[in-house]
C-alpha cells in the first residue's frame, strides 16, 4: 500500500455529539441518584434493592449504562486515534474496546434486572 | 540577566544542548528580542528568525520559559531566571531557534484560506454590512505566528492529519465571511475525525496566542455550524 496521508473519512460530528449528550444523561442521573441515596433513611441492602426496584429507576439506571458505554466508547477510540499510529493495532484496540464495553453493559444490565 | 538557550546546528552537533548566556541589558532592552539581539552581539553563532519586532509579523515564536510566545512582545521583566528558551514544540528543528514550518502551512493551506466566491467581481469591492463584518473581529487578526498549534498536544500526535488551532481559526474565518459561498464544502473539507474532532477543547492555544485569540471558540462554532446542518 502506498504511504500517503489519507484523510476525509466525513463522519465524527455523530460522536461528539454523542458524547456530549451522554454525558448530560449521566450528569442528570448522577444527581437524581445522589438526591435518591440522601433520602433513604437508612442505608442497607434492602434499601439499597428497593432504590433500583421501580420500573422509571431500572429505565434511568438502563439509559444511564448505555451513556457510560457510548461515552466511554468515543473517549477510548479518541485515545487510541490520538496514540497509535498502526492503522493495524489502532483497528484492534478499538474493536477490542467495542467489545469489552458491549459485554460490560450487558453484564451490568444482568445485575440490575436480576434483583 | 542569565539566559538559557537550546542550541542545536544538525552539520556539527551530534545531538541539542542548553547553552548559557549572561548579558548586561541596556535600559531600553525592554522586550525579550532586545536581550536575544544582545546576545546576538556576543555570539553571531545563534539562529533565530525575527522581522518587524512588533508582534505583526509572527517571526519570533519561540518557547519561553516553558510557553509559547512572541519575543518582541514578551517583556523581559516579567521573565523569571534563568530565562529558558526553545525552538517551538513539534515542528523539526532547523538550527536553533528556527523551525520547520512546512506542516504548519500545509494544514493551513489545507482549508482554502481565500475567499470563494464565484459571481463576477464588482467594479470596486464586495459589501458586507457591518453586522456581518463584526462576525470576522477575532479571526482576520491571526499573524500565523504558530504559538497555538505548536502548543496543542492533538497537533504534536498528528501534525499531518489534524488541522491545528491556528487552521481551524482561519477555516471559520472564512465559513463566518457573508461573502464567501462555500461554507457547505468548507464544513465538507472539516467533518473528519482527525482534520477536526482532535481538538479536545484543552484551550493551550487560548493561553498562549499573543494576539488573544480564541481558537477554541472558533472551533467551537465550526461544530455549531456542523450540528446545525445535520440535526
Amino acid at each position: 500500500m502506498v504511504n500517503r496521508v489519507v484523510v476525509g473519512a466525513h463522519y465524527g460530528l455523530t460522536a461528539w455529539l454523542a458524547q456530549r449528550v451522554s454525558a448530560v444523561v449521566m450528569a442528570v442521573y448522577s444527581l437524581v441518584f445522589v438526591v435518591k441515596v440522601l433520602m433513604l433513611p437508612q442505608l442497607n441492602y434492602e434499601t439499597w434493592r428497593g432504590l433500583f426496584t421501580p420500573g422509571w429507576m431500572r429505565f434511568m439506571t438502563f439509559l444511564f449504562l448505555l451513556s457510560i458505554m457510548v461515552h466511554a466508547w468515543v473517549g477510548m477510540r479518541d485515545i487510541w486515534m490520538d496514540y497509535i499510529k498502526s492503522t493495524g493495532l489502532r483497528l484492534t484496540l478499538q474493536v477490542g474496546t467495542i467489545l469489552w464495553l458491549v459485554g460490560c453493559t450487558g453484564w451490568a444490565m444482568q445485575i440490575l434486572w436480576r434483583v | 540577566m542569565h539566559f538559557r538557550v537550546y542550541r542545536y546546528d544538525p552539520d556539527k552537533d551530534a545531538k541539542p544542548y542548553m547553552q548559557d548566556y549572561d548579558v548586561e541589558l541596556e535600559p531600553t532592552d525592554q522586550m525579550l528580542l532586545d536581550a536575544l539581539v544582545r546576545i546576538k552581539e556576543q555570539d553571531d553563532t545563534l539562529s533565530l528568525r525575527r522581522s518587524c519586532r512588533e508582534g505583526v509579523c509572527g517571526s519570533d515564536a519561540m518557547n519561553i520559559n516553558g510557553k509559547n510566545g512572541l519575543a518582541c512582545v514578551t517583556k523581559v521583566a516579567d521573565l523569571k531566571q534563568p530565562i529558558e528558551l526553545r525552538p517551538l514544540p513539534g515542528l523539526p528543528v532547523i538550527r536553533d531557534l528556527i523551525v520547520d514550518m512546512t506542516q504548519f502551512f500545509k494544514q493551513y493551506h489545507s482549508i482554502k484560506p481565500y475567499l470563494i466566491n464565484n459571481d463576477r467581481p464588482p467594479e470596486r469591492e464586495r459589501l458586507q454590512s457591518p453586522e456581518d463584518r463584526e462576525e470576522l473581529n477575532g479571526l482576520y487578526e491571526c499573524i500565523l505566528c504558530a504559538c497555538c498549534s505548536t502548543s496543542c498536544p492533538s497537533f504534536w500526535w498528528n501534525p499531518d492529519k489534524f488541522v491545528g488551532p491556528a487552521g481551524l481559526l482561519q477555516a471559520y474565518r472564512f465559513i463566518a465571511d457573508s461573502r464567501d459561498q462555500a461554507i457547505n464544502e468548507r464544513l465538507d473539507n472539516l467533518e473528519d475525525p482527525y482534520r477536526l474532532f482532535r481538538c479536545h477543547s484543552i484551550m493551550n492555544c487560548v493561553d498562549v496566542c499573543p494576539k488573544g485569540l480564541n481558537p477554541t471558540e472558533a472551533i467551537g462554532k465550526i461544530k455549531d455550524l456542523m450540528v446545525k446542518r445535520t440535526v
